[in-house]
């Protein structure tokens, strides 16, 4: 009895919000949400004494937004076909150390360096599609062991930084196009490369397919095997690029950078504050943007207020929590419409 | 899921192979290391090994429910760092602070699951977010680092036992956890546990079956928070106060868990295949330990056990579903 009335009220609701629909998805939700915080966040610095959007602050936030960035839009990709990637952590640190190793202070070594930091990356990737897709583990035990595997490796061979990038190569981390860092330019290069994919071009759509229902995709004639692998290998060479980046900021590579950063659940959160769905086949990644920009914004506001750091996390954890409750409603009422 | 016509001696999908892999570890232990010639060595890894099986026992139930727990290991650092700071040092302080800590375990776990059902947001999120706020909540309380001490009558559980005749100083950790794992085996026989699992296996099913579906995943998380609980109270005796001493244990339990052939997504496995994958675990730590494997492989060894063993499981699964599907629809066990 209970589910019948459960039904009807989900269908009126349902009805309710269709005329909204088109205005609210959740990706303008996340941006309602990012100005609805800039506002707040500016009156609340502003009360302080500060000034949160002047020049310094946007380039704070937009500098706090590159890295993750970079791991998020991969993660999406992953996360579409309904897989996820709990290695991209380790793999950054590894990239980073591949890519100062290599160059090793040189300049003609900068151009191998950075691909064989991405190859790399690649075959990280690529073992964990396949462990996934041939070994049919599921991904979250498959890109944790192979997470751990990588931390052994770091563990064994890294005590501490090792190797050094060329000055050219910081360049990357530390210049400017206008007001613009080109990390920043180089992170948005990645999301508008990752967005072409996913919403222009077939593999992109099989992306999708995959995720909402992978026998049904099956059965349509996609290859989901290969979609999957394909989203990992994306998704490690997005983590590979943000190890690159780390490498030029930092001026040598690092094993614990990724790690002690939490880019693997971090990236997942600001994937799922940006409205893609965990079960995958639903979300973007304009959406994953907004949420990363939502997080970079909110460390930048505590900063300026000084707040204790550890408030942070708490704060992270609520707005996790409630963004994707919100979420969640919308998803069932659409279901059922 | 399987009606017998028949009852023979039968053990749960996926229980065998952890159980054989537990049995070759234990007779390894024996040759690798001189402590392992006695029951005390056997107890000793036990004691060891009783908070991550209460761990694994505790995630069992959500992941069987179909349902993730990552907020275990930073609600383990909770529940050590308050019971130092209210405790400090006091054994007054023991009974209320553990009575506390409990009921602080249980108040998570009911979070959590009243989040994942009455909002609507996947397991998953809500206890990463669990993790986050418990995380920073306990060293904003703190101010950055534990303080305060552990009463001896508090570590008592952790560390000390009983005197009996026969096995010499048997723990109460290792009492503990045989308790627990008694009290979740009839759990899981009863009608409560088989819905669980069936609420893990088709949700919608449950339901319409006139099963409340939300209250027992509520359980579930409840009951995996008060055994986060029991668990810290057993680590904080053994190992002390310190900010990591749950770091990492909440991806352990999940191992664990998976280790002891239980399927992610729920639906499928035993509670005792997850202890004993929790015990494989620790007894393959205490292994490589006595080999000489650095401690920095150690991690890599169970990225690649972990991979395996669920390479192992699905592809056999998978075989059988298979077999199962092309012959007729009664199915013949073999």
């Amino acid at each position: 009895m209970s589910v019948v009335h459960e039904k009807i009220e989900l269908t009126t609701g349902a009805t309710r919000r269709r005329a909204r629909r088109i205005s609210l998805t959740p990706t303008v939700t996340v941006y309602l949400a990012l100005v609805a915080l800039l506002v707040a966040g500016s009156v609340l610095v502003g009360l302080n004494g500060g000034v949160l959007l002047d020049q310094g602050g946007i380039l704070n936030i937009l500098t706090r937004s590159t890295v993750l960035g970079l791991v998020a839009v991969g993660q999406t990709i992953v996360i579409i076909t309904g897989s996820l990637d709990l290695s991209v952590a380790y793999l950054v640190g590894l990239c980073s150390l591949v890519a100062a190793q290599t160059m090793a202070g040189s300049d003609g070594m900068i151009v191998p360096g950075v691909l064989l930091a991405l190859g790399v990356a690649a075959v990280v990737g690529l073992v964990n599609g396949l462990v996934v897709t041939v070994l049919k583990v599921n991904a979250f035990i498959a890109t944790l062991g192979v997470a751990l595997i990588l931390r052994g490796y770091l563990e064994q061979n890294y005590t501490g930084p090792a190797g050094s990038v060329p000055r050219a190569f910081q360049h990357l981390g530390f210049d400017r196009v206008g007001p613009i860092p080109i990390g920043v330019l180089l992170m948005l290069l990645v999301a508008a490369a990752a967005w072409f994919y996913l919403k222009r071009t077939r593999p992109g759509y099989h992306t999708y397919a995959v995720g909402g229902d992978v026998d049904v995709a099956r059965l349509s004639g996609v290859r989901t095997g290969r979609t999957i692998v394909t989203a990992h290998v994306l998704c490690a060479v997005a983590a590979g690029l943000a190890g690159v980046f780390l490498a030029s900021r930092l001026g040598s590579g690092a094993p614990y950078v990724g790690t002690d950063a939490g880019y693997d659940l971090e990236s997942i959160a600001a994937v799922v504050l940006g409205g893609t769905a965990l079960a995958g086949g639903r979300g973007g990644v304009v959406g994953t943007i907004g949420g990363v920009l939502i997080l970079a914004t909110l460390d930048t506001i505590f900063d300026d207020l000084a707040v204790d750091p550890f408030f942070k996390d708490v704060v992270r954890g609520i707005v996790l929590i409630v963004a994707v409750a919100l979420y969640a409603r919308r998803k069932l009422t659409r279901r059922s419409a | 899921m399987n009606a017998p016509t028949t009852w023979r001696p039968r053990l749960a999908d996926g229980t065998a192979p952890v159980l054989a892999v537990l049995a070759v570890l234990l007779v390894a232990l024996a040759f690798a290391g001189p402590a392992y010639a006695e029951p005390a060595g056997y107890l000793a890894l036990l004691k060891r090994a009783a908070p991550l099986v209460l761990l694994a026992i505790g995630q069992y139930f959500v992941i069987v429910s179909g349902g993730f727990d990552l907020s275990v290991g930073s609600l383990v650092t909770a529940e050590v760092v308050i019971a130092a700071r209210l405790i400090e040092g006091d054994d007054a302080n023991t009974v209320w602070v553990i009575a506390l800590l409990l009921g602080f375990g249980l108040l998570v776990g009911l979070v959590n699951g009243l989040v994942t059902t009455k909002l609507l947001v996947p397991s998953f999120i809500v206890t990463l977010g669990m993790l986050l706020i418990l995380d920073g909540a306990v060293f904003l309380w703190t101010g950055g680092a534990p303080r305060g001490a552990l009463s001896p009558s508090f570590r008592v559980f952790g560390r000390g036992g009983v005197d009996l005749p026969v096995l010499g100083l048997l723990p109460w950790s290792v009492v503990i956890l045989l308790a627990v794992l008694v009290a979740a085996v009839l759990f899981m026989r009863g009608g409560t546990g088989r819905t669980l699992v069936a609420v893990g296996d088709n949700e919608d099913a449950v339901r319409l079956a006139g099963g409340r579906v939300d209250r027992l995943k509520v359980l579930a998380f409840a009951l995996s928070g008060l055994l986060a609980a029991l668990a810290a109270i057993l680590l904080g005796g053994f190992a002390g106060v310190s900010a990591q001493v749950g770091q990492g244990l909440e991806f352990r339990a999940i191992t664990a868990v998976v280790l002891g052939g239980v399927l992610l997504g729920g639906g499928r496995g035993s509670v005792v295949a997850a202890a004993a994958g929790a015990l494989t675990l620790e007894s393959l730590f205490s292994l490589l330990n006595l080999l000489g494997v650095a401690g920095a492989l150690e991690s890599a060894v169970q990225g690649v056990i972990i991979i395996a063993a669920v390479a192992y499981a699905s592809l056999g699964v998978t075989a059988r579903l298979k077999s199962r599907a092309a012959r007729t629809p009664e199915p013949a066990r073999p």
